[in-house]
């Protein structure tokens, strides 16, 4: 069973902007899958025409099967979805902005609820349930977002740059959430600008240039196309970079430098190196490399 | 089809919620300005001007403002309410829900309704302070507010459907209803303008509400009820048709 296919999917806006140029894509039930592109590229557009707050202008779109344009009802109650920009109404409460969504997808107002408990205890919201959205964080609306989206149990979630404005511990929670998600059968579908989260959750990605895909593939083999990779090395107690040099280090500040690494080039021998020269490290990782770099290095 | 039961019921809730939460800005002021129109109208020019068919003047006037009261608020709850919705975008939390477009049309009318009675009833319980209310027949009254509240707040949704900024949702109230309430007959009987002015004021269909409206107190009217009943519901339906076909074809809310 697919979760989404797409066929010679079009879309040109009423300005004449044409956002989408003939996408063809599949992506299988279960997966974790990624839509990456540039500012513009047609991300948002592709995901609007799923979930239907846009307008497709020709091409079909089944949803597990159901074709949008025959029986849309259905393919919605699969979908949650959470959308890139904060689209709920400021001045409801967190509580009844979840409670609200779930009955208008027609669950009763007793599992409405229960299930919107479920949600906002998961997302750590269940506490700030009679505040006024307004009054939620950056982070908290998002995660406010993810409770909506999954209120009524949908089989496939889409996440347009879901991590946009949240902070690197929260993030860290989402990704675990999402992971979790999937393991449970969920489809993921997600936009991101970070190429970290696409390397620690997703298997498959398709990357669209100006309203097409120019490149369709499993995670893996695109991270081999990536030649350098950056990163972020913690230590107790800064000391001068010596014998790393052909790391390319840069000091970010008493704690942190930075390093580049080859392709062909083990983190684990950087490490190692650095332990005999008597640096007391505390943290290692990948840094977030914007992924218009991969872009770069693909196009 | 109890899906949709469902949605439809939380949407009313939605509205009312609303309602009730910016009481200030949906219950208060037509309170404040009908309690004025009482006292300048009724009062202090009022007590110059002869009685209306036995009725006097302030007892007349009863029941337009009354409507025009219902009219404004049903007008303007619709219409905020669905711009709002749009304009932070939270109209998409029904969007991407398999809800149907009737459902969405019915939610909102529903809301222009339960806040027109409300809001009418409050005026008319206020005008007991200025006079001595009479009711006619109550079905009467019953059935012209629930009418005329409904054809408003469908008028209403299709502004709000078209409007691309808060001017546009002020702007028909504003500049047409507010002039068709007036000229409608709510503090004068047509009877007593020239015949000209008379046929004039037979175009506007705010005079076939006010005076439907009226009969049900008094038991008179400067036009057919029946006719007007059937231009009502006449309305109604072509309205109501008019907003399904525009979120059909995803007018003003999908791209
Ligand atoms: N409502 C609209 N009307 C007209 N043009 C639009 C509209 N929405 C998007 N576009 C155009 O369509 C193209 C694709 O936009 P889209 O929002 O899908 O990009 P995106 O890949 O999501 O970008 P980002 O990463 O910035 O979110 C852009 O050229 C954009 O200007
Ligand atoms: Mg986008």
């Amino acid at each position: 069973m697919v979760a989404i296919e797409i066929n010679n999917l079009v879309k040109t806006y009423k300005t004449g902007t044409k956002a989408v140029k003939g996408v063809d894509l599949t992506v299988a039930q279960g997966d974790f899958f990624a839509l990456l592109g540039a500012n513009g590229a047609g991300k948002t557009t592709i995901i609007s025409i799923l979930i239907g707050l846009v307008n497709k202008t020709s091409g079909t779109v089944k949803i597990f099967g159901h074709d949008i344009d025959r029986e849309f009802d259905q393919a919605k109650r699969l979908m949650g979805v959470v959308p890139q920009e904060f689209n709920f109404n400021m001045f409801e409460r967190v509580g009844d902005i979840v409670t609200i969504q779930a009955g208008f997808f027609g669950i009763d107002r007793t599992n409405a609820l229960k299930s919107s408990e479920e949600v906002l205890k998961k997302v750590g919201l269940w506490e700030k349930r009679t505040a006024m959205a307004r009054t939620l964080s950056g982070g908290m609306k998002r995660r406010l977002m993810i409770a909506r989206a999954l209120v009524h149990k949908p089989r496939m979630l889409i996440l347009d740059e879901p991590t946009a404005g949240v902070d690197v511990q929260l993030r860290f929670g989402m990704w675990d959430y999402l992971r979790e998600l999937n393991s449970q059968g969920v489809t993921v579908l997600l936009t991101t600008h970070y190429l970290e989260e696409v390397q620690q959750m997703c298997r498959n990605a398709a990357i669209i240039k100006e309203g097409e895909i120019v490149r369709l593939d499993s995670v893996r083999n695109l991270n081999k196309l990536i030649k350098q990779e950056t990163y972020v090395i913690a230590v107790k107690k800064m000391q001068p970079l010596s014998g790393i040099e052909s790391y390319h280090p840069v000091v970010v500040d008493e704690h942190t430098f930075e390093v580049n690494l080859n392709r062909d080039e083990q983190l684990n021998d950087l490490l190692i190196k650095l332990m005999e020269h008597g640096f007391d490290i505390t943290d290692v990782h990948p840094k977030e490399q914007r992924l218009e770099k991969l872009f770069l290095s693909l196009l | 089809m109890k899906e949709q039961w469902i949605a439809f019921q939380t949407l009313v809730r939605k509205e009312i919620i609303r309602i009730l939460r910016i009481w200030t800005q949906t219950l208060l002021p037509p309170l404040v300005t009908q309690a004025l129109y009482f006292i300048i109208f009724g009062k202090f020019i009022g007590s110059q001007v002869k009685a209306i068919h036995g009725v006097s003047y302030m007892s007349f006037i009863v029941p337009g403002i009354v409507m025009m009261a219902v009219i404004n608020s049903a007008y303007g709850n619709v219409v905020s309410s669905f711009f709002g919705a749009k304009f932070q975008r939270n109209i998409e939390e029904m969007l991407v829900a398999p809800m149907k477009e009737w459902v969405i049309v019915a939610g909102f009318i529903c809301g222009g309704i339960i806040r027109g009675l409300v809001v009418g009833a409050l005026v008319f319980l206020m005008s007991c302070f200025f006079t001595h209310p009479t009711v006619y027949q109550i079905s009467i009254v019953m059935v012209f507010m629930i009418l005329t509240a409904a054809v408003f707040s469908l008028a209403a949704l299709i502004n709000g459907i078209f409007a691309r900024n808060f001017d546009e949702v002020a702007i028909f109230q504003n500049f047409i209803l507010v002039p068709l309430i007036y000229l409608g007959g709510v503090f004068y009987s047509i009877l007593s303008l020239p015949p000209t002015w008379q046929n004039f004021s037979k175009l506007n269909p705010l005079l076939y509400m006010v005076n439907g409206f009226r009969y049900g107190f008094f038991g008179f009217s400067d036009v057919s009820v029946p006719f007007s009943t059937a231009l009502l519901i006449v309305l109604t339906v072509v309205l109501w048709q008019v907003n399904i076909w525009l979120l059909k074809k995803g007018i003003g809310i999908k791209n």
